[in-house]
C-alpha cells in the first residue's frame, strides 16, 4: 500500500517537474533582443516595466467607457467626437501611443457598427487597453467581414434583420471606437454610472451597452 | 441559461490567454516585454507604426500559423527581430547566438539565483 502510494506520488511529481531555469526559444529571443537594445542604449528596462504595467492595469476599457459616457451626456462633446475623434479623445487625456487617428462610429436605431482588423490586430489601445484574445485570432479577423451577423450571433447578439451592420477595418493609421446607443431608462444617470454600462465589447461592436440594474 | 450565453469557440479562442474575467492577458511575461519593447522603440522613432504593422502582418499571415492565434506573440517576437535586422540595428546571427547564450545561461544558473548572461559557460 505504502509503496503504491509512493509510486503514484513519484509519478505525479515526475510528471509536474520542470527544470526551473530553462528558457524557451521565444523567451530567450526576447532576452537576446533586450540585451542588444540595452547595449545600444535604445531601451531602458525600467521604462519597459512601466509600459507593461500601464497596459495591464491602468489603461483599459475604462478609458473608452469614459469617452462613451461623456458623449451620451454632453451633446457638444458627442458632436466633437463625430467631427474629430482624435482631438476629442485626446482632450480627456487618452492620446494614442502610436500617433494613430481615431474615428468614433455611432450606433443608431438603423445601423450597428462592428470593428475588426483583417490585416493584423490594430486596436485602439489608448482607449481600450489590450485587445481581447478573440480579436487577434484568425477566425474573427476573417469572418467579421464575410458574415458579421453570424459572428454577432455567436457573441450572443442577435440584431433585427432590418438593422444594417457596418464593418470597419482598422489600419495602423486609423482606429475605430464604437459609440453604442444609450440604453433606455438612463436619463438620470451620472457620467460615472453610465460608464459602468459600457463594456469593452460594446465599444468593439460585439455587444451593446448594458441595461441599468 | 439561454443558448446565447454559451460561449462560442470564436469568442473563446482557446489557444489565446485571458484572465478569469475574460480580459486579455499576456500568456507569459516575455510576451508583455516584447510588446512593451515594441511600443518603446516606436516612441523613440526607431520605426513607424505602419512599418511595424506590416512586419507583424507578414508574420501572422505566414502559412502554418496556429488557427486559434495561440502563436500570436511568437509572430510578434519574430516580426520585431526581423524589423530590427532590416533597420540595421541588430544582426540576425548575433541575435541567434545571444538567444542560445541566454538558454545556456539559464540552464547553468542554480535554482533560485537570478539568470544572468554571464552565467553562460561558453561565454
Amino acid at each position: 500500500m505504502k509503496e503504491m502510494g509512493m509510486s503514484a506520488d513519484h509519478h505525479h511529481h515526475h510528471h509536474d517537474h520542470h527544470h526551473d531555469n530553462r528558457y524557451s526559444d521565444m523567451q530567450a529571443r526576447v532576452r537576446a533582443l533586450e540585451t542588444v537594445l540595452t547595449e545600444k542604449g535604445l531601451i531602458d528596462p525600467a521604462a519597459i516595466d512601466v509600459i507593461v504595467e500601464t497596459y495591464e492595469t491602468k489603461v483599459g476599457p475604462r478609458n473608452g467607457a469614459h469617452v462613451v459616457a461623456k458623449a451620451w451626456s454632453d451633446p457638444q462633446f458627442a458632436e466633437w467626437l463625430k467631427e474629430d475623434a482624435t482631438a476629442a479623445i485626446a482632450s480627456l487625456g487618452y492620446a494614442g501611443r502610436q500617433g494613430e487617428h481615431m474615428r468614433a462610429v455611432f450606433n443608431t436605431p438603423e445601423t450597428h457598427n462592428l470593428v475588426v482588423c483583417t490585416l493584423c490586430s490594430c486596436y485602439p489601445w489608448a482607449v481600450l487597453g489590450l485587445p481581447p484574445v478573440w480579436y487577434k485570432a484568425p477566425p474573427y479577423r476573417s469572418r467579421a467581414v464575410i458574415d458579421p451577423r453570424g459572428v454577432l450571433a455567436e457573441f450572443g447578439l442577435t440584431l433585427p434583420d432590418d438593422k444594417k451592420i457596418r464593418v470597419w477595418d482598422s489600419t495602423a493609421e486609423l482606429r475605430y471606437l464604437v459609440i453604442p446607443e444609450r440604453p433606455d431608462g438612463t436619463e438620470n444617470m451620472s457620467e460615472e454610472e453610465l460608464a459602468k454600462l459600457v463594456s469593452r465589447d460594446a465599444m468593439i461592436g460585439t455587444a451593446i451597452a448594458g441595461v441599468p440594474a | 441559461m439561454s443558448a446565447c450565453k454559451i460561449p462560442s469557440p470564436l469568442a473563446r479562442s482557446p489557444g489565446l490567454p485571458k484572465s478569469p474575467e475574460g480580459d486579455p492577458t499576456f500568456p507569459e511575461p516575455w510576451a508583455a516585454e516584447a510588446f512593451a519593447m515594441t511600443v518603446h522603440l516606436h516612441e523613440r522613432g526607431v520605426f513607424t507604426w505602419s512599418e511595424w504593422a506590416e512586419a507583424l502582418s507578414t508574420e501572422v499571415h505566414k502559412p502554418g500559423r496556429a488557427e486559434d492565434g495561440s502563436d500570436y506573440f511568437n509572430c510578434w517576437v519574430t516580426a520585431l527581430s526581423g524589423l530590427l535586422v532590416d533597420k540595421g540595428i541588430a544582426d540576425a546571427d548575433a541575435i541567434l547566438s545571444l538567444q542560445k547564450s541566454w538558454q545556456r545561461a539559464a540552464e547553468a544558473t542554480p535554482h533560485g539565483r537570478p539568470i544572468e548572461l554571464e552565467n553562460d559557460p561558453l561565454r
